[in-house]
């Protein structure tokens, strides 16, 4: 049974035929003919499936294949014999053997009409718009001939632009309705915040009482930006601030890069999915004038030791202490989204978030800390940028408590498709760069690390280190490939079995170390109604990423993302992390030299406390 | 508000969704209830539906805004729609809109301070033949010139 969308109501939800399990069976397979060319396809498929499969090209602008069929903007019509108006092709589920025009005058005219109309409405110039060359809009009008404006063209912008988020940018005089953000927001991720709002001329793209962005419980994940066809939402960019930072030769200016935006940079620049640039990138980043460029998996790594102690402290707790006020299981806290849903939606549960600070606030923390030290630079004189995936990390260097070293830690979250941007203002073609290294003293990270891009890859890293102190031996699985982390399933569960352990973890003798992995906010829900359920009180661990695929997956990614691209940047990661010399997060070098130079106390100590360490605020979900 | 206040109706917004079914598709009657009752849907109202639906706030926010006779902000204790569709316009509704004006001292869209009636416009109420027509409350009144309709309006308590 295909999964119903609830969500619309059943006198309006487009007509999804299942498709037989066995294709063999009698009607499993139905004829039909495309233009001239007779073909056959399982029972159910979609018109537009059925043509993308025999290589005929439909338009289409409210499909999305990351969300349920729509069937609003009307873009893809085509002409079935014997119907007496178009039918759309993405909501057209083939039953009976149909004969369809893709391509007939009526079809032509009534497209190019669909596109006018949209034109008559849009607002803004593509040469001043950040969609310039990557929008589906200005496609479909270059598909169709558009020449001129048929319905006229407005020259006033018919909204304000909503800049109250620090994430995300509405500008909702370049929404084409094609509710895409919607089926994002509310389907795929389960936060709700936007619908469409009033009726006819008036309607428009809204929050809960039209209110701005950031004063409803967004929880800037991005993911609306990266199915948004046009320029309507946009990430905050911030690189103007930085070209100010570069140019000024007063500031040392620091990037660190996290793995996701190097397995998808490559994308911008016209290369396949699933290629990394991290050598490539470097040499890019210090041509640009950045200072110093740092690997954000080092402060990954930093993460896993501390992430990975609070575990142990926890499980010592409860196990050995009886402490009945520590909570198991230990929830991940890297993923500033999903942070912020947690916070919203389930604020009586902020306890079970591990205290860590993501990778990124840590880099901060240590750059305007230890490194300004060890360096001799005044860290009033040292400005911070992250390359991130992720529109939320923007937010989150925001966040008032982010402030441990004594400055604002990260002074700017940049996304993949910014960078991509500035590298390409500075007149490089980043495919082309030579390779380098990081640079010292934070060169190196482990390939632990590395894999936090995707799904899964934070437990994977927390269980190398975990397993390897508890027991004193590399965890059980071949190649250190903890598979049952890996994959694209909603929730994942497995367990190791702790045995053998060392003198100082010998109450875990035994113990089956159970962990969840879920990615994306809607698979998050699910998680916390299991743990409201009951049905976690057993497990010791949960990773959560708020984005489909995690990082890799994340709303400051090069537009598209699908499934498909997707799968190909983790293959990329986990390609890449093979590589790596060091694959254990407590192996790395430099993280045992910062312990002993710096955080003298050990992981979870006071200063780390102070500075790699957060707390959470009780949002709630209710607004006045 | 205050919490007594908010409890209160939050146990009627659950009457209500114990009458109606909690389902989504129930979601339209108890806002009209609602709207019934109060001439407006509160935020808080709206995110107590929402809560007893499990569904967004925001879905509830956006059928409100698709219907006109459901609305977010209090409005007066008497609704007076007058039709402005073309057959109404021919009949003569710009005078019975001007007489209606006056005699009130507002214009559509608002309510007179003793929160009497609000004015608003509607589209056709099918009663083309019969123009212009109005409609007070439930109650449509046809055939109407700027005297009968100032006198209507009179008797509305
Ligand atoms: S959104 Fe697309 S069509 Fe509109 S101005 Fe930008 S690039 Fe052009
Ligand atoms: S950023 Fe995420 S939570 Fe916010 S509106 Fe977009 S999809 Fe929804
Ligand atoms: S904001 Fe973008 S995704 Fe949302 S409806 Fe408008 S054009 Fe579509
Ligand atoms: S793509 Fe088919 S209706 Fe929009
Ligand atoms: S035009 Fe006024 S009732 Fe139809």
């Amino acid at each position: 049974m295909v999964k119903r969308d609830i969500r619309i109501p059943v006198s309006q939800q487009p007509l999804v035929v299942d498709k037989p399990k066995d294709t063999s069976t009698i009607g499993g397979m139905v004829s039909i003919q495309i233009n001239e060319k007779k073909v056959s396809v399982p029972f159910g498929t979609t018109i537009l499936e059925a043509c993308k499969q025999n290589q005929i090209h439909i338009p289409t602008l409210c499909h999305h294949p990351d969300l349920c069929i729509a069937g609003v903007c009307r873009i893809c019509v085509v002409d079935v014999e014997g119907m007496r108006t178009l039918q759309t092709a993405c909501s057209f589920p083939v039953t009976t053997p149909i004969r369809i025009n893709t391509s007939t005058p009526m079809v032509r005219k009534a497209r190019r009409h669909i596109i006018d109309l949209l034109l008559s409405e849009h607002y803004g110039e593509c040469y001043s718009c950040f969609r310039n060359g990557n929008c589906e809009l200005q496609a479909l009008a270059k598909e169709y001939g558009v020449d001129g404006y048929t319905f006229g063209h407005t020259d006033k912008p018919g909204r304000e632009v909503d800049k109250s988020s620090a994430s995300v940018i509405r500008d909702m005089s370049k929404c084409v309705l094609c509710k895409r953000c919607v089926r994002t927001c509310i389907d795929l991720q389960e936060v709700g915040v936007l619908e469409a709002i009033d009726r006819g001329h008036e309607t428009h793209i809204g929050t809960f009482l039209d209110k701005p962005l950031a004063d409803v419980i967004c929880i800037n994940c991005g993911q609306c930006i990266n199915r948004c066809p046009t320029a309507a939402l946009r990430a905050n960019d911030p690189s103007d601030e930085i070209w100010n930072a570069i140019d000024n030769p007063k500031k040392h200016v620091i990037i660190q890069t996290a793995p996701s935006p190097r397995a998808a940079i490559g994308e911008e620049f016209g290369v396949e999915p699933g290629h990394s640039f991290t050598g490539e990138l470097n040499t890019a980043l210090r041509r640009i004038g950045f200072d110093k460029v740092f690997d954000t998996n080092f402060t990954a790594d930093l993460t896993i030791i501390e992430e990975g102690t609070e575990l142990l402290n926890r499980l010592k707790k409860v196990i050995v202490d009886k402490d009945e006020s520590v909570k198991l299981p230990q929830f991940t806290s890297c993923s500033p989204g999903w942070v912020k849903f947690i916070e919203h939606f389930y604020p009586e549960y902020l306890d079970y978030l591990s205290t860590a600070k993501s990778p990124q606030q840590m880099f901060g923390a240590i750059m305007k800390t230890f490194y300004a030290k060890e360096a001799g630079i005044d860290p009033a004189d040292i400005v911070t940028v992250a390359l991130m995936p992720c529109a939320a990390k923007k937010f989150e260097c925001n966040r008032p408590e982010m402030t441990a070293s004594g400055y604002k830690d990260i002074d700017y979250g940049l996304t993949t498709r910014e960078m991509a941007k500035m590298i390409k203002e500075a007149g490089i073609h980043l495919p082309e760069m030579p390779k380098s290294h990081f640079d010292e003293p934070f060169g190196d990270a482990s390939g632990a690390g590395l894999i936090f891009g995707a799904t899964g890859g934070v437990m994977e890293a927390a269980l190398r280190t975990v397993y390897e102190l508890v027991t004193g031996r590399e965890v059980p699985f071949d190649n250190l490939v903890i598979e049952p982390c890996r994959g694209f399933d909603g929730v994942k569960q497995a367990s190791v079995k702790l045995e053998k352990c060392v003198e100082k973890f010998k109450f875990l003798e035994g113990v089956e170390l159970k962990f969840v992995v879920a990615h994306g906010t809607a698979n998050a829900k699910k998680v916390m109604e299991m743990l409201r359920r009951g049905e976690l009180n057993d497990v010791h661990f949960v990773e959560i990423m708020a984005c489909p695929g995690g990082c890799l997956g994340g709303g400051g990614q090069p537009i598209p993302t699908n499934i498909d691209i997707r799968k190909k940047r983790a293959e990329a990661i986990y390609e890449e992390e093979k590589s790596l010399p060091v694959r254990k997060s407590h192996e790395n070098p430099h993280i045992n030299y910062i312990y002993e130079k710096f955080l003298t106390e050990g992981p979870c100590g006071h200063l780390s406390h102070k500075l790699l360490h957060t707390h959470y605020t009780k949002r709630g979900k209710y607004i006045s | 508000m205050l919490v007594l206040e908010k409890n209160a109706l939050s146990d009627e917004i659950e009457s209500f969704v114990n009458q109606y079914g909690n389902d989504r598709a129930s979601l339209l009657q108890i806002l009209q209830a609602i709207q019934r009752k109060h001439k407006y849907v509160s935020d808080f109202a709206q995110q107590e539906v929402a809560r007893l639906l499990n569904i967004h706030p925001v879905e509830v926010y956006s059928v409100i805004t698709f219907y006109s006779f459901l609305c977010t902000q209090p409005k007066g204790r008497n609704i007076v729609r007058l039709c402005r569709t073309i057959s109404c316009d021919m009949a003569g509704k710009d005078a019975v809109e001007d007489a209606v004006k006056r005699e009130l001292g507002i214009s559509f869209g608002e309510t007179t301070k003793d929160k009497r009636i609000t004015l608003e416009y509607t589209n056709c109420l099918g009663m083309c033949d019969q123009g212009p027509a109005m409609l007070v409350n439930e109650k449509v009144y046809t055939h109407l010139d700027p005297e009968t309709a100032v006198n209507i309006l009179n008797e509305i308590k």
